[in-house]
């Protein structure tokens, strides 16, 4: 079992928040990996990535190589499409529709759509709208991984440890919202593909 | 034991804890930040009383962490690779004092610049200052060679260099953690005139360091870091260094690595294991992140030795981070890459935070200084580096830490007018403090912006260390009080503060102007902590 995954979103979109309950949950189910994390200028508004590598065996590389990411999981669909070079021919483009555009030239979004519907497997999910329906707006990101967990090998147990540990520090309701965020992301997961 | 979930940065800093530091010195700079951060959040570092506030500058860093050591104390000092330079001075020269405690340096390069001015190699200040050095390739030997690195630096009496690079201090994975050491206790050097260096005591400590060379040498050749690996097709053998190591590996992931190959991660580079794997196999090549520090040493000046490939011949590319992609193509492997990016993806560059003080303040400087036309800002290494993006294209120069005053004076000793330096407060601590001496001094016609936004917000808004005192060290280098002029960058006060920045530029003399907001990311932290509290 083998699972390269590429985050990816906006300085501030909470991807590093992503990337450190995925390893822990990981690390719970006994499994190897590597997650790396882009530090730094970057992260004030620019385009942010993580790889995230997930096995039973070994992980050497510390990042995925082109055509061998077996998903992209992205809170923002120009950033989804950017790490297209990764993708495997079949592997899952997972992202939310919402874009986020602090750039005046962010492009036309059907043009955006035009591209993501072109791909054979693609997941896309209005993570913002969903988030602001159950009354915590900035819990999208959260959403997102609950539908990431569809695709990996790592219990929902797992990654329930992990939302506790990253959000333990900010209080037992944050915790609580965050992993209602996550269940109803790995609800539409489940129920779309 | 279970493996804990760490970031290089992170395991290195819990290694350093483990090991027993009484200290860690650093100035925060990407890639390298985390590792003090840790050790400040650490309970067991507290219950220690490791010391670990922020110096001003990584030059000052050093000095502290070497006079940690001259007590006999194990200490830890970090910086990114940059800040090296700042503090090349003492660290070149305290390979010539050598050290009482245990003095480690975790360096962290940054190929692929992410978040840097240059790709620099601090391998080649290690061997330029002769010292050990350990390359760590994944996160669990960043961890034991941190924990090791300071006995080491004990036995040699040497600083040890720790070469990290942005690829493994941001990486998470599983550490296992070893015994828990207690702190030493204070200890004076053995020999009083150790630490001396005037000309009599220096000429003999750099006998001694230049007689040690032999056993790093040995060190690193038994060193269990570093080792050979028989392979079948004896027609190429592979020299990989610290994270090439992986990468070389992951291009046979799936099947069995056919050829013979040596990893180093301690140098000096071991020259036997090398010699071996160059005796059984008809060609060599370099895999090394960062510049071709082995491959220079492999090649022979007069092209007799077998053929060595690797960055000096283009067949890895010079530049950049090391990825499996190239590593692969060295070895003639290519990878599919059944999709590319579509044309509409435009670029996202970092940018201002919405409603950053920064901002404010360039409107109103650019406003004021609009009749002079382009080209008269100097800037530096900081938030307010991005002013040199669209839509601002305000600054004209970044090139250090702390040039934005100098070179504005440089500017202005040429005829120059108006010559404008805008920089941070952390980075006005860091090395502006010198350079205002310069102008003050020659009474310069010129005009420093210190845009202070009360913390280093580049890396995550760490303390400054001119927090609420850049007033008085004006005052003290001797502005005249009459042109320090402090203003709140915000857009109600746009005219006030052109009329300010028109008034000051039109000043014949050194004028400090310094709009002040607190940084909203550190605001912002602030508040959600004093709400969790």
């Amino acid at each position: 079992m083998k699972t390269d995954v590429i985050l990816a979103g906006v300085g501030g979109q909470g991807i590093l928040s992503m990337g450190a309950i995925i390893g822990l949950a990981a690390l719970e189910e006994g499994l190897h990996l590597k997650q790396s994390e882009t530090h730094g200028m970057s992260q004030r508004g620019g385009a942010v990535v993580s790889h995230v590598r997930l096995s039973d065996r070994s992980v050497y590389a510390d990042l995925i190589h082109h055509g061998q990411a077996d998903l992209i999981l992205a809170v923002e669909p120009m950033e989804a499409l950017r790490q297209l070079p990764f993708l495997k021919k079949d592997g899952y483009l997972i992202t939310n529709t919402d874009p986020f555009t602090n750039l005046p030239n962010y492009p036309e979004i059907g043009k955006i759509q035009e591209a993501l519907d072109q791909l054979p497997k693609v997941l896309k999910i209005d993570a913002t709208d969903l988030a602001r329906d159950i009354g915590h707006a900035k819990s999208s990101n959260i959403i997102m991984l609950g539908a990431l967990s569809a695709f990996v090998h790592i219990s929902v147990q797992s990654f329930e440890k992990g939302i506790e540990t990253v959000f333990a520090g900010k209080g037992e309701d944050v915790v609580e919202f965050n992993k209602q965020a996550f269940h109803l992301g790995r609800k539409v997961a489940l129920t779309t593909v | 034991m279970k493996p804990e979930l760490f970031l290089g940065n992170e395991a290195v800093a819990q290694a350093a804890i483990d090991a027993g530091i009484s200290g860690v010195y650093a100035y925060p700079g990407t890639p390298s930040t985390e590792i003090t951060e840790y050790i400040q959040q650490s309970k067991q570092a507290l219950d220690r009383q490791v010391r670990c506030n922020w110096s001003a500058n990584e030059k000052t860093a050093y000095e502290a962490a070497l006079g940690m050591s001259y007590a006999g104390k194990r200490a830890l000092v970090c910086m990114k690779q940059v800040g090296l330079n700042v503090a090349a001075d003492v660290f070149i020269n305290s390979a010539i004092t050598g050290v009482n405690g245990g003095l480690v340096l975790a360096v962290a390069d940054d190929p692929g610049m992410h978040s840097s001015q240059n790709e620099q190699d601090s391998r080649f200040y290690g061997k330029f200052a002769m010292i050990p050095v350990l390359e760590p390739s994944n996160q669990q030997e960043s961890y034991n060679m941190a924990y090791e690195a300071f006995q080491l630096s004990e036995q040699s009496q040497l600083p040890v260099m720790l070469r990290l690079t942005t690829r493994l201090s941001h990486t998470r994975s599983g550490v296992l953690r070893r015994e828990v050491l207690q702190p030493k206790s204070l200890k004076l050097p053995q020999s009083s005139k150790q630490f001396l260096l005037l000309p009599i005591f220096a000429r003999k400590n750099y006998r001694h360091l230049l007689e040690k060379q032999d056993l790093l040498q040995e060190w690193a050749e038994q060193s269990k870091y570093n080792f050979f690996r028989d392979g079948a097709d004896k027609s190429l053998g592979v020299v990989c260094c610290g994270l090439g190591w992986n990468y070389f590996q992951e291009v046979f992931a799936d099947s069995e690595i056919p050829y013979p190959r040596v990893k180093i991660s301690q140098y000096p580079v071991p020259v036997s294991i090398i010699r071996k794997l160059e005796e059984l196999c008809d060609e060599l090549l370099v895999v090394e992140e960062g510049y071709p520090l082995v491959e220079e040493q492999l090649h022979d000046f007069f092209g007799k030795g077998k053929p060595v490939h690797g960055k000096l011949d283009g067949t890895i590319d010079r530049q950049g981070e090391l990825t499996t992609d190239k590593v692969g193509r060295a070895l003639a492997v290519i990878y599919d890459e059944p999709f590319s990016v579509p044309e509409c993806v435009v670029p996202r560059p970092p940018s201002f935070c919405m409603g950053c003080g920064h901002v404010d303040a360039f409107k109103a400087l650019d406003e004021a200084i609009a009749s002079y036309g382009a080209g008269h800002i100097f800037s530096d290494i900081g938030c307010y580096a991005l002013a040199a993006l669209p839509p601002f294209e305000s600054i004209y120069t970044c090139v250090d830490m702390g040039a934005s005053i100098t070179m504005a004076k440089g500017a202005a000793d040429a005829g120059f007018f108006p010559a404008i330096a805008v920089l941070g407060d952390s980075t006005f601590a860091h090395s502006g403090i010198t350079g205002l001496l310069d102008a003050v001094n020659e009474k310069t016609n010129m005009l420093i912006v210190i845009s202070d936004n009360q913390s280093v917000s580049m890396t995550g808004g760490q303390d400054s260390a001119a927090k609420d005192i850049i007033e008085t060290i004006c005052v003290g280098l001797g502005v005249d009080t009459r042109h320090i002029r402090v203003f709140v960058p915000l857009k109600k006060n746009h005219e006030e503060m052109v009329q300010i920045f028109k008034e000051e530029i039109e000043f014949e003399g050194v004028s400090v102007v310094i709009p002040r907001r607190e940084c909203l990311q550190k605001a912002m932290w602030r508040m959600k902590r004093n709400k969790t509290k």
